[in-house]
């Protein structure tokens, strides 16, 4: 009992919340970013099918931050050095889904072992290390919040300029093409998008757990709405309440952040999967004649994951 | 034929390519390799022409469409499409493909799919407006869509989703209509809903329509032309003249019949192209018995003659 009682104090600390939440205000806004951009990049994970390629970029991503970090580099350089590898080299030579997992396969443990080999050569703080793979909380300082926050901005310019198209080309790769959709170069271009913002990710919640928030929220989305607002809204919605809410609850703990984002993201996915689950057995004719069913339920899912 | 296009047809063709016809293929040849899949090819279409485009599976009908859409260049001759060379035939121009070739459907609504064939290649966010969602509205209506408008792609079935297709297509407003085996796997209900709104639309809109099909029954009483391929060779014509057992024996090279029975075309005895997998088509039209048995008994001269009643 007292030993539970023991974690359960180091899993849930709120003394002195007041002046904690100072240190980690940047973090909170890097968060919300990260959030928005995760949560829109993870709309076309989902489309396009790519989750395994979004854990093959962050392996790739750690290999470039442990290199910057063992040479006395830019960290967050490195890490979008190596998403960036990474995404072009899956997306060139990947562009069929049959050789893009192959690819993939082949490229991750190769990343995580060059990852490995960097960080055992590093002489610096541990949880330096240890952060690159599960993440770290207050890390983020001011001129890093600066960088971190250009680059979530250089990647919603690019999603909202090719947003349509991209759509267009994700779900319907064929008719797209004879509309003269370029269905070629808008994979490419997604796939460096992809990785810039998994290098976003990496930062903060660890390169072992990006698919918490690129993919997760996403997919929970996906389970209750079809509709093209609404999916990416939502999925922005609990992209922002799982990292928001890890960071929350992370800062009193001398625990990584990334167990309580993940936590939270896989609660939410299970509360719209079972949703979905309900909503899809009798979405057929009766349910769909009314416009205003769809909205009800994202309100409903909405205001459960808020 | 042209005199079916309308004035509304004849006029959205403009002034430049009212002589120009809508596809003409001169010389055209295409081959992989070594292998001609078909050549010399001579094909004008013109604007509110139905040409159906027949022939066994591995016959070339495929590649004569990607050579349309641009996929594939042609080994020799010319081809020109909406008076461009293919690729580069601009937006007026319609596709439905096969069933089944979306990907992440859940996350698709037919009132969607529909809208992307609107603006979909425009760049930018193409939020929801009130003009856009009106003109969704109208064609989902006019497919006869409208009832699952707001259901997701995947819990619909094969025939509803193609009704949405063709309405996808419409929304291009196009000039040129690209079916390529729009009717696979569909009942014969649907295959008739589906033919009757692209048939409709030509007579309407002056569209022309190729339409791709192993099987030219439902089609029989639309098309105004049939390009039959078989054997790396081809024959044009009026369906009544390419599907006569003389013409299809000559193109077979082997004794092929055409038989005409209650209004409907069954070929007999049409040799497969190598490696073509056994698709019994759908015909409960031809349900009279014995049908099967006579067709066997009259085949003559057939090397692997598996083909039954159908085209």
């Amino acid at each position: 009992m007292t030993s539970a009682d023991g974690i359960g104090q180091q899993v849930f600390t709120f003394d002195d919340y007041g002046a904690l939440l100072d240190l980690v205000h940047n973090s909170l806004i890097v968060g919300a970013a990260l959030g928005l951009v995760g949560g829109l990049a993870g709309v076309f994970v989902i489309l396009r099918d790519l989750p395994f390629a979004v854990h093959g970029i962050s392996e790739l991503s750690f290999a470039g931050a442990s290199a910057a970090l063992l040479f006395g580099m830019n960290v967050v350089a490195g890490s979008v050095i190596g998403s960036l590898v990474a995404a072009g080299v899956i997306g060139v030579l990947g562009a069929k889904a049959r050789h893009r997992n192959s690819v993939i396969g082949i490229l991750m443990p190769f990343g995580l072992g060059l990852g490995v080999l960097f960080l055992a050569l590093y002489k610096g703080r541990a949880a330096n290390k240890f952060g690159l793979l599960t993440g770290q909380i207050v890390a983020v300082d001011a001129p890093q919040t600066a960088v971190l926050l250009s680059m979530s901005a250089v990647v919603l310019v690019a999603l909202v300029v090719m947003w349509r198209p991209l759509v267009f080309a994700s779900t319907d790769p064929e008719v797209a093409r004879t509309r003269g959709v370029p269905v070629r170069g808008l994979s490419l271009a997604f796939m460096l998008v992809l990785g810039l913002s998994i290098a976003l990710s990496v930062q903060v919640v660890g390169a072992l757990l990006v698919l918490t928030l690129v993919v997760t929220p996403a997919a929970a989305a996906a389970r209750v709405t079809a509709s093209p607002v609404l999916l990416p809204v939502l999925s922005v919605v609990l992209a922002v309440v799982s990292m928001e809410g890890g960071i929350l609850l992370a800062l009193g703990s001398d625990i990584p952040i990334s167990p309580y984002v993940t936590t939270l993201s896989f609660t939410l996915y299970g509360i719209c999967a079972a949703i979905g689950a309900v909503r899809r057995r009798n979405w057929g004719r009766t349910a769909a004649r009314t416009d205003a069913g769809s909205a009800d339920t994202a309100r409903e899912v909405t205001a459960a994951a808020s | 034929m042209p005199e079916q296009a309308d004035e509304r047809g004849t006029a959205a063709r403009g002034a430049s390519s009212a002589v120009e016809p809508v596809i003409r293929a001169e010389k055209a040849a295409l081959a992989y390799g070594a292998r001609t899949v078909w050549q010399d090819l001579e094909l004008e279409v013109g604007a509110g022409e139905f040409l159906a485009v027949l022939g066994p599976n591995g016959s070339g009908k495929t590649s004569f469409m990607k050579a349309l859409l641009g996929r594939v260049p042609l080994s020799s001759g010319r081809l020109s499409v909406l008076g461009r060379p293919p690729g580069r035939a601009g937006r007026r121009l319609g596709y439905i493909p096969q069933q089944s070739t979306l990907a992440g459907q859940a996350a698709l609504r037919a009132r969607d799919l529909v809208r992307l064939g609107i603006d979909g290649h425009r760049f930018g966010l193409g939020l929801p407006n009130r003009s856009a969602g009106r003109r969704v509205d109208e064609i989902l209506a006019a497919v006869g869509a409208a009832e699952y408008a707001d259901v997701p792609l995947d819990l619909l079935s094969g025939g509803e989703q193609q009704r949405v297709r063709v309405g996808q297509a419409l929304a291009a407003d196009p000039r040129l209509l690209l079916c390529d085996e729009p009717l696979l796997s569909l009942d014969l209900r649907h295959q008739r809903a589906v033919t009757e709104l692209v048939d409709s639309r030509r007579r309407s809109h002056g569209t022309a329509v190729v339409f791709v099909t192993h099987e030219i029954n439902p089609v029989l009483g639309m098309a105004d032309r049939v390009l039959y391929l078989a054997r790396g060779r081809h024959r044009v014509g009026t369906p009544d003249e390419v599907l006569t057992s003389q013409s299809l024996s000559e193109l077979y090279g082997t004794q092929v019949d055409v038989l005409r029975v209650r209004g409907r075309v069954v070929v007999v005895g049409a040799p497969d192209e190598p490696s073509e997998p056994h698709r019994p088509a759908p015909q409960p039209h031809a349900a009279h018995p014995g049908a099967r048995g006579e067709q066997r008994s009259t085949r003559r001269g057939t090397p692997r003659g598996k083909q039954g009643a159908r085209t």
